[in-house]
Formats: C-alpha cells, structure tokens, sequence
C-alpha cells in the first residue's frame, strides 16, 4: 500500500521534473511570476484599468463634458440600500440646494422623500463603442435627471466619476506611448554604445551623464512651458511624451549597454560575426533576444514615472490643457488648501495616479524576479 | 586626494558651461520673447503698444541681437559682475530674487537630503538583519508606498489631513506673523517648527528607494565568509554587525546621492509649488509661464548646479571612504 503510494509520488515528481525541463523560457517565466502574489494581483488590476480606459463610454455614467444645472461643487452622492429598515436594490436620494445665509456656501440636502433607483445596463446619452458600435446602454444610471454622482461633481456640476474615467485614457496611455519611444533611443543609443565601444562608447556616456546630473522636473517645466498654448491636445500629448522620453531613455539606454558589453564577447556573437552577419542583424537576432525579459522589466518600471510625470505636469498647468482631460488636469481643481479643505472628493483622481503606480511597481518587482527563471 | 579633487574639480567647468548653454537654448525656444507675452497682457487690459514702442522695449532687454550674443552677455555679466540679468515680471535684478530665495531652497533641500539618509539606513539595517519580520514588512510596504505617491500629492493629502484633523494650515514656511518680518532667532525658530514638514514630504520617495537599496547591500554583505568567520570567532553580534557589514553596504548608498539629489531638488519644486514655500520652486513655475527667461534660465542653472556640486560632493566622499575608487581613477 504504501509502497503504490510512493511509486506514485515519485512518477509524478518525475513528470513534474520533466515539465521543468521541457519549458520554454517564458513558460519558466511565467510559472514563476504567478508566485509571486502581489505582482499577479498589481496585473489583474492592471488589466481591469486598461479595460476601464478602452470601454469608457460604456463604464462612465456620463459623458466627459455634461453639465448638471444646479450641481456645481456637489458633494459625492451616496448610496442606499435600506429603505425603511428593509433590503432594496441600489437607490439615491433626490437633492435640494440651500444657501447657507451665514456662510454663504451651498449646501446640498437630501430629500428622503424622493427615491431615485439606480439601474444596471441601462439607456443614458448614446455613444459609439470602440468607434464603431452605436448604443446607448450605460453601466449604471438613473432615471430621470437626478444624477448619480459617485465622485462628486466639479465646480461646473460635471460628473468625476466620468471624468476620472474618461481622464484615464490618456494618464494611462502616455506612460506607453512615452516608452516607446524611449525605448526605441534607448536600444539604438545604448546598442551603438555598447556594440562599439570606443569613442562612440565615451561620447555617449558622457551624453548620459550630463543628461542625468540634470533635475528633471525644472527642466520639464521649461520644456512644457515652451509649447503654444493654441495647439490641439493631440500635438500637446505628443510633444509632452516627447519631452518626458528625451531624459528617460538614458536608464533604458544604460541598461542595453551594460547587457551588451557583457554579452558581445560570447562565442556565438563572435561566430555570427566570423559568418559574415553585419553588426545590425547581430544585434537584432543574436544579442537583442537574448535579453529581452530584463527589457520588460526595464520598460515596466519605466512607465510610472512617465505617469507620475504627465500628472505632475498637468497638475501644475504646464502639460495639458483644459479641454483634455487626464488625472492631472482633473487635478488642478485640488490646487489650493481652501478647495480641498471644502470638497475633499476633487482629490479621488490623486488615488487612481498612486493606485496605477503602485500596480505597476508590483508588476515590475515580480517580473525582475521571474525574469531570470534559472536563477533560485 | 588633492590631484583627484583638482581633476573632479576642472571637469566641472566644462560640464556647467554646456548645462548654461543648454537651458539658455531651452528657455529661447518658445516663439516670442517676454517683450511679446507683455504686450499680449498690455492688449487685454486695453493698453494700445506702438510698433514703436515694442523696439523700445526690445532694445532695452537686448532681445534684438542674436541668440549667442544674448549668451554671451548673460554668462559675461554673471560671472564678471555677479549680474544675472533682470526679471522682466518682478522689474528687479534677478540676482535680488535668488538671493531671497536661495538659501531657504539650500535649507529645505538639504534638510531632505538628511532626512533621507538618516532614516533610511537604520531602517534598512534592521529590514535586512530582522528579514521577513513583521516590521521588515512594513518598511517594504512603506517602501512602495513612498516610491507610488509623488511628493506633491502626498503633499496635498496631508495638507487636508492636517487640516481636518488638527484645523492647522502647513502650507509656506512661517506662521503668518512671520512671513514678512526680518530674520531674528524667533523667525528661525518658527521656521524649524514648520520645515519638518516640507522636509518629510519631499525626503519620502527618496527614503523609500534608499531603505531598498541599503537592504539588498546589507543581505549580500552578510552572507559572505567574512561575517561567518568573525561570528564563530565569537565575535559579539552588535560590534560585529557595524563595524564590518554595515561599512562596506554604505559604500554603494553614499553612490546614490548621485540619483537622489535630483530627485530631491526636482521633489522640492513640485512641493514647494503645492505648500507655497518661500523657495525658488513657485517663482520657476511663474517665470517659465510668462517667458521671463533670465530668471526662469537662473533657477534653472543654480537648481542644476546644486544638483552637480552635490554629486561631486558624493563622488569625493565616496573616494575617500574607499581608496580603491582613489586609485583606480588615477591609474587610469
């Protein structure tokens, strides 16, 4: 009996075993990133932000630019789900405006009197779905023209919620499109560095230093500042990623370089070489593969200071103007102590900016340690 | 030593004429020049400017000549005279300016800078020699947390939670009977009972990254021979933890100012933006918006120049504290 039972483990620790072998490198890769809790949940987050931002018009209850008359400054509204000590579905309470005659502020009240349920899938302002699937079925909405406002509204009685939705399109995407093209200085920068050494080696290097010893953030700003103001936000957001790769890309470049001094005095770079291969397709099928999960890694933690950046730049006026809306200009309204003291929900967008940052900062810690899946 | 610091010394001359040259072509490019935004503005309160006029105006700050004489001017008046130009938006010597603002930027990015370190590595030490305990997580947690909240977000959270918590306002740096009056004892004292604040905001990405770094050092050092001979010597743990390990992790950490320093500085703009710090981050922000460029090109410079008097600072600490950086160099 027992004898069945360890004849059966060993048989499946040897299948196990051969499994192990039989892997390819990211199937190795991946194994062992699933270990490692924190960076699995940071990319199931992840993924649902990304969701978020590409399904926008479906997942946001309005558009980016409705107003609702009378619900200017409007605290978060909240909601129900007892009414009279008994379970209902979702509802909201009617609002009513009173001034305040001594403060002079606005004060919203509810009005128990009013229920107002909240549907699920149900019709709001029409849209087209990824550009091509006209409906107009909402996540969420109310009927009539009492507004939910999860987030509160802004100083025009615009929906936050819906913006920080909208806002997360482009917050979200400038941390890919500014890597990009980073990466793509980076790799031939730190490819010709590293490939040639020499003077190449020096100059460049030198190029980095003095790149590096630079404070970002004040050069940014005279970067930005220097953008007309009259441009369209495309040309804006184009020139902002511009601005934010052209002192990113000496991290990535760095890196290319150090991975390819290492690696060009290996044998098959030099047997690729003494069978005539030019140093482009040297570089491109023999050495560039051969690193390629560092780059990953490389590239993930590159990409929350690219957020971090856009948002520190619209946040202070100089990246993106008001009709574009991203994390940072919907962070423009917290700017001073009074507002924040008094509508605390304008900073909600703050907490999309840190969760993001913080996913991707697990993301990145699990994939430095999977990336090298031979390593113990 | 003294050839290596000479060398470090002459290689800095060349790098700071090349950073001038750099933000003075950063803060020419926009289209227009100040002379431009200032008559815009003259226009929209209905002030009418003759072509005239506006000649005038240009002649008078010199920006009709071409881009390299302006240079050349700037840098000869800066370095002969101490001249930095004049702030077209604040109609004084942008020199004034500086001198208002510098020392109190130096105060506040200095007073980061210890924080971080001091902090960081006691910290660090315990997360590696209590690895995996309960408080070694927190610093992690901590870790990331600092590295995910930019400065000036965490400075506007606190903001409101001092606010709503203990009904007190910790933006700018002095109390508001303060703000005005001359420096006196009890200035100085108001000031350190609110720089804390600044300090720990701006410090708190650079701890997180430097917590991580003194850690990973530490794990390595302990796990070599070295630490295993003197243990089975009987070696008492304490003396034997900080006079060998703990000396070789440092090396590496005093490496870092190099990538902190930036940071702190760049942090400390932001920052000082968001709590109104009487330091030169909100008048960069201002100058850079109205194109008033010699001030703008001057805080940019002398935040830079901080930046790299301070990794040569690092650099010299970290060959005196190792010979083999010393002599390596000069074997070169």
């Amino acid at each position: 009996m027992t004898t069945e039972i360890q004849t059966k483990r060993t048989e499946m620790a040897v299948e196990e075993r051969e499994r192990y072998y039989q892997a390819g490198q990211w199937q190795l890769v991946w194994w062992r990133f699933k270990k490692h809790v924190l960076a699995t949940i940071g990319l199931g987050i992840l993924i649902l932000l990304y969701l978020v931002a590409l399904l926008a018009e479906f997942v946001a209850p309005y558009r980016v630019g409705t107003r609702f008359e009378g619900y200017g400054d409007a605290p978060p509204t909240s909601v129900h789900i007892m009414a009279n000590g008994e379970l209902t579905g979702p509802f909201v309470y009617g609002t009513t405006r009173k001034l305040d005659m001594k403060t002079f502020k606005t004060n919203y009240v509810q009005d128990t009197s009013k229920r107002i349920p909240i549907r699920l899938f149900s019709r709001g302002e029409p849209y087209q779905l990824l550009g091509i699937l006209s409906t107009d079925i909402h996540l969420f909405t109310t009927a009539g023209n009492t507004p939910v406002l999860l987030f509160g509204a802004d100083r025009l009685g615009r929906d936050i919620l819906s913006r920080t939705i909208y806002g997360s399109r482009i917050s979200l995407s400038i941390g890919f499109v500014g890597v990009a093209i980073s990466f793509v200085l980076g790799l031939v920068i730190g490819g010709i560095s590293g490939y040639f050494g020499g003077l190449a080696d020096l100059i460049i290097q030198r190029i980095i230093e003095f790149i590096l010893a630079l404070p970002a953030i004040p050069l940014w700003m005279a970067l930005s500042a220097a953008l007309p103001r009259e441009w369209s936000v495309i040309k804006t957001y184009f020139f902002i990623t511009i601005i934010l790769s052209l002192i990113a890309w000496t991290t990535l470049a760095r890196e290319v370089r150090g991975k390819l001094l290492a690696l060009r005095e290996e044998d098959f770079v030099v047997a690729a070489r003494l069978a005539g291969a030019n140093w482009p397709r040297i570089m491109r099928v023999h050495l560039f593969p051969s690193f390629t999960s560092h780059l990953i890694v490389t590239i993930t933690l590159a990409i929350p200071g690219m957020i971090l950046a856009e948002t520190a730049l619209s946040f202070i006026g100089l990246g993106l103007q008001a009709p574009a809306v991203s994390w940072g200009v919907l962070l423009q309204d917290a700017q001073n102590i009074a507002t924040v003291a008094q509508r605390p929900w304008q900073l909600i967008p703050a907490i999309f900016v840190i969760v993001t940052v913080l996913m991707f900062n697990f993301l990145g810690d699990g994939l430095r340690d999977a990336a090298d899946p031979y390593s113990v | 030593m003294l050839t290596y610091i000479i060398r470090r010394l002459v290689l800095l001359v060349p790098l700071l004429l090349a950073i001038s040259f750099v933000i003075f072509l950063i803060i020419q490019m926009p289209a227009g020049d100040y002379v431009s935004t200032y008559v815009e503005e003259l226009r929209v309160s209905g002030v009418e400017v003759t072509p005239d006029q506006i000649d005038n105006l240009k002649r008078r700050y010199g920006l009709e000549k071409p881009i390299y004489t302006q240079y050349a001017t700037w840098m000869k008046n800066m370095i002969l005279d101490g001249d930095f130009g004049r702030s077209f938006r604040w109609n004084k010597p942008v020199r004034d300016i500086l001198l208002e603002r510098v020392p109190l930027t130096i105060v506040v990015s200095l007073a980061s800078t210890a924080f971080v370190f001091l902090l960081a590595i006691p910290i660090g030490i315990y997360s590696a020699t209590h690895k995996y305990s309960p408080l070694d997580y927190l610093a992690t947690f901590i870790g990331f947390i600092g590295l995910s909240v930019p400065g000036f977000l965490l400075a506007l959270i606190l903001v409101w939670v001092m606010y709503i918590t203990f009904d007190v306002n910790m933006s700018g740096l002095f109390s508001r009977e303060y703000v005005d009056a001359p420096w006196s004892i009890a200035r100085v004292l108001d000031m350190l009972k609110r720089i804390w604040f600044p300090m720990i905001i701006i410090g708190m990405s650079g701890t997180a990254g430097l917590i991580r770094v003194m850690r990973a050092n530490l794990l390595d050092e302990l796990q070599k021979q070295y630490v295993i001979t003197a243990r089975a010597k009987g070696l008492p743990e304490r003396q034997l933890l900080f006079r060998y390990p703990v000396r070789m992790a440092l090396n590496p950490i005093v490496s870092t100012i190099g990538w902190i320093l930036p940071a702190i500085v760049g942090g400390e703009v932001l920052v000082s933006i968001v709590l109104n710090l009487p330091t030169t981050g909100p008048v960069l922000l201002e100058a850079v918006q109205s194109q008033d460029m010699y001030l703008a090109g001057s805080i940019t410079l002398f935040l830079s120049i901080l930046t790299v008097i301070g990794t040569l600072v690092g650099d010299l600490l970290l060959a005196w504290l190792d010979p083999r950086i010393r002599f390596g160099k000069a074997g070169e």
